[in-house]
């Protein structure tokens, strides 16, 4: 019996938002008379933290602290249509819609102030604290909920914004398959290290190092934790789950988590993620969807991975003990490969 | 070799394309939601349990595939705490497939079905009662009369002649892209001059797994009776319009008295995209007046809720032997299970995706949505992305070990770069693949030459890697006929009336097509008459042109 370790390596791009176009996402951005926001939307925060990166994006473009911008989502009877949160379209459409939304908020917001500081619109700028104040007077100044204020009770003007993104359907070419799939791509690369024990066939994914381009990491906190978890998803994918585990057979598909087997923590592989930065040109902020493809390069990965370790090339998934024993008692034992 | 859990942010690598100098963008800013959520009162929709809340459950399906003769429900009728019970007969639009939102595809899917099930766990009633476990209890004793049919569960089986056929609509169990062929396909340069040119020609068959979404909160909805004829539905669904508008086809109930909440969800994945929930729960209100609840157990999110479908890909490659990759044929069958849900969608947006990313002059790929006795697939992370990702790069490590080269240089060598023609037809921009592969090399230790260190996403490409091919070879396999564009469904459509006889041409078509012409262009006998100029569509733009069924 022997423990025999390979690495394995894999890239991938993924498009971000709904495939073809066609997908709208609306944003409603209001003040109330202290000169605090509500965003209202229909998305659906899943936990990846929707909500918070659209706050962010609305403060960011209104020019307020994020503490004073509040995201109220998914009541049909208040928020504006949305297509839903998946194809990785929830940070690049709404975050657009509410780009658009925050700055038609954020026009009327300093007309309001520039009619109380007898100025020109044009001429005012935000601090980001809660103060607008004349571009190279900073003296001249006026807080956001003063504006608002006034705004609400002396000058009869609404501080709020519409926005929607919508990139137009594509057309798709029965002949060809020519098409715009989508405007913009996040990227990935991964290198797994497994362990394969050659007399139970298991196999351990010790080490994971990556790199994930993700256009703008809008809240760095939040990057991190879809790629750490999506990684996780990946290995998981990988080595362990599957609901038919005789595909296409349907016999011996798990019903509980007794059955059905995740890695716990105690499998959990080390991973360093370096975070690559290139903005799409469309992107809110630049900013593409981590959320889906940060899961995709580690099964290709895992796989190459153990070919690496013994030899075995396991091309259907998931990677189980079995498989791997059927491929050494093929193969007439491990054959180290060591490539990488 | 650098180990353990860090991140790190190269804020050198594109620098020059970003404004660092923001307020909040870039900030690791607490989430909004989070002490709600660590310290357990953020609502999600199983937190609004009304006083006198019903619960449904469904009988379903024992068979793979199956006629239903009869439904006893009178012994469940009986049972303590049975409320109602609700069949086929008790939905208003008992047929329905996702996307025809969109306007993209037949509907195909029953509710509760009526006459014939085509999957294990299918629904063919629902109980609604005082408590779970009397619904539970009523459901075992509802009784069925089957008479089992043939099924078929391999994709590969179910294209074959003779097979059994999963839905009459699609008589060769492959749905029909564009009223036209029976696959989606993808064309750019000419393959097999590219196999005849190379110098090793690298083949691999591959399969992706069934998976499980696996949130923590299982799918479900809840309703409740509203003020003024309303109802409103609190629901874990990823898509709240999406979910509103099934709703409101399926219960022919306009969506301005339905009133949807929900947007705070325990895990999603893709899982709760199909709407199962909500329209039998605001149904069950309706006909009961009372506040009811529909969630699948554990054992139903895992065997009756739709997992990511299992895909099958065939890959052929041309290569050089200095690691250039000259062509690339693709065969998928991606496995919908009984009906239609997604597949037929992601499939566009997988080959949409090929060759990978990676500039390659010749590509071909056919693919193929297949029908067979299984729990339909979803959406799941990476839908129509993750199987053909996990073929390519399992796939790419062949062609490296075949050539003997360093895996990251051969991904380098191939990478796509901006300015490059894509084999769906549009310029490549924004890449980093390049980039990423660099990186990881670099901090693991694998060594790469000069030229592989240098390459950069922003130079080498373009130029002449931007020009189409001056010859794309284009075929007719796997045409069909008697689909024509206004078979298919809209807002409201029927499902299609057929030519009795299966009009699908297994390969090449010749024969087909010469007893029923492909769908004709404008008839003759109805000239249009001159006079302004009608506008380009009847109704919005919506998918309908992804099968090529447009609205005129």
């Amino acid at each position: 019996m022997a423990i025999h370790r390979g690495r394995g390596f894999a890239a991938i791009n993924y498009p971000i938002g709904m495939n073809l176009g066609g997908d709208p996402s609306q944003a409603l951005v209001h003040s109330n008379p202290d000169g605090k926001f509500t965003v209202a939307l229909s998305a659906i925060d899943l936990g990846q933290g929707m909500k918070s990166v659209c706050r962010q994006i609305a403060a960011e473009t209104l020019g307020v602290p994020v503490e004073d911008v509040y995201v109220d989502t998914a009541d049909s009877d208040t928020g504006p249509h949305d297509m839903g949160s998946f194809a990785s379209r929830g940070t690049h459409r709404m975050g657009n819609a509410v780009i658009r939304a925050s700055a038609e908020a954020r026009e009327v917001m300093l007309e309001a102030a520039a009619e109380e500081l007898e100025v020109d619109p044009g001429d005012l700028m935000t601090d980001g604290k809660g103060n607008i104040h004349v571009r190279g007077a900073p003296s001249r100044t006026i807080t956001v909920m003063a504006a608002a204020q006034a705004a609400q009770f002396r000058q009869g003007r609404t501080i709020a914004g519409r926005g929607i993104f919508l990139i137009p359907l594509s057309d798709v070419d029965p002949d060809t398959g020519e098409m715009s799939p989508v405007t913009t791509f996040a990227h990935a690369a991964m290198l797994v290290t497994v362990e394969v024990c050659d007399e139970t066939g298991e196999v351990t994914v010790t080490d994971m190092q990556s790199a994930y381009e993700v256009g703008r990491a809008l809240n760095p906190r939040l990057v991190e934790q879809q790629l750490r978890g999506g990684a996780w998803m990946g290995m998981s994918h990988a080595a362990w789950e599957t609901t038919e585990p005789y595909y296409p057979a349907r016999d011996h598909g798990p019903v509980d988590f007794n059955s059905y087997i995740m890695p716990g923590p105690g499998d959990l592989a080390p991973h360093h993620i370096s975070v690559l930065e290139r903005p799409a040109e469309d992107g809110p902020y630049g900013g593409k969807g981590p959320g889906e493809m940060c899961a995709n390069p580690v099964l290709p990965a895992v796989v190459n991975a153990v070919y690496d370790a013994v030899g075995v090339r396991i091309d259907e998934l998931p990677v189980t003990p079995e498989k791997v024993l059927r491929g050494l008692r093929a193969l007439g034992g491990a054959k180290p490969r060591q490539r990488l | 070799m650098i180990r353990g859990n860090m991140v790190e942010f190269r804020k050198d690598i594109f620098a020059d394309e970003r404004d660092d100098n923001l307020n909040e963008i870039g900030k690791p800013t607490r989430r909004q939601d989070i002490t709600g959520h660590v310290t357990g009162r953020s609502p999600f929709f199983d937190d609004h349990l009304f006083e006198g809340l019903l619960h449904l459950r469904c009988v379903r399906s024992p068979h793979h595939a199956a006629r239903i003769r009869r439904i006893d429900t009178s012994a469940a009728q009986r049972m303590p705490g049975v409320m109602r019970i609700l069949t086929g007969q008790d939905v208003p639009v008992n047929l329905n497939t996702l996307l025809s939102l969109l306007d993209f595809g037949i509907d195909d899917e029953p509710i509760l079905s009526t006459e014939r099930v085509r999957y294990k766990g299918e629904p063919v009633a629902a109980i609604i009662a005082e408590t779970e476990a009397q619904a539970r209890d009523a459901v075992a004793a509802v009784r069925v009369e089957w008479e089992v049919l043939p099924h078929v569960l391999d994709v590969e089986e179910a294209i074959k002649p003779g097979a059994p056929t999963v839905l009459d609509i699609y008589p060769g169990n492959k749905f029909v892209y564009h009223g036209k062929y029976d696959h989606q396909k993808l064309r750019l340069g000419d393959v097999e001059a590219a196999f005849r040119e190379a110098d090793h020609v690298i083949e691999g068959r591959y399969q992706m797994s069934p998976i499980e979404q696996a949130p923590i909160e299982t799918c479900g909805a809840i309703a409740a009776p509203e003020q003024n004829g309303r109802y409103v539905c609190y629901t874990s669904t990823q898509a709240l319009f999406f979910s509103l508008g099934t709703a409101s086809k399926v219960l022919a109930t306009p969506s301005s008295r339905l009133h949807f909440i929900g947007g705070t969800v325990g895990g999603g994945f893709g899982g709760k995209v199909d709407s199962i929930h909500e329209p039998l729960a605001i149904l069950g209100t309706m006909l009961t007046g009372r506040p009811v609840k529909y969630a699948w157990d554990r054992e139903e999110e895992m065997q009756v809720g739709a997992p990511r479908g299992a895909e099958r890909w065939y890959l052929k490659d041309a290569v050089m032997n200095d690691g250039r990759i000259l062509g690339r044929k693709f065969t998928g069958y991606f496995d919908s299970g009984a009906y239609t849900r997604l597949s037929s969608y992601a499939i566009i947006k997988g080959v949409g995706h090929l060759p990978g990313p990676y500039t390659i002059p010749n590509v071909h790929a056919d693919v193929y949505c297949v029908y067979t006795n299984r729990t339909p697939a979803t959406a799941m992370r990476g839908f129509g992305i993750t199987g053909a990702d996990f073929a390519i790069e399992a796939h790419m490590d062949k062609v490296a070990d075949t050539i003997g080269m360093n895996p990251v240089e051969l991904r380098i060598l191939n990478a796509y770069r901006d300015g490059d023609m894509k084999a769906h037809r549009r310029l490549a921009k924004n890449c980093a693949l390049i980039e990423c592969c660099q990186v990881v090399a670099e901090k693991a230790g694998v060594k790469l030459s000069p030229e592989m260190q240098a390459a950069s996403s922003r130079v080498g490409g373009g130029g002449a890697r931007a020009h189409l091919p001056a010859f794309t070879a284009t075929d007719e396999h796997g045409r069909v006929s008697g689909y024509k564009a206004t078979n298919y469904a809209r807002k409201g459509a029927k499902p299609p009336d057929l030519p009795g006889a299966p009009p699908m041409a297994q390969h090449v078509s010749h024969q087909a097509s010469a007893s029923a012409p492909p769908a004709p262009q404008h008839s003759p006998a109805t000239p249009v008459p001159p006079g302004p100029p009608a506008p380009k569509r009847a109704g919005p733009i919506r998918f309908s042109s992804l099968s090529g069924f447009r609205r005129r």
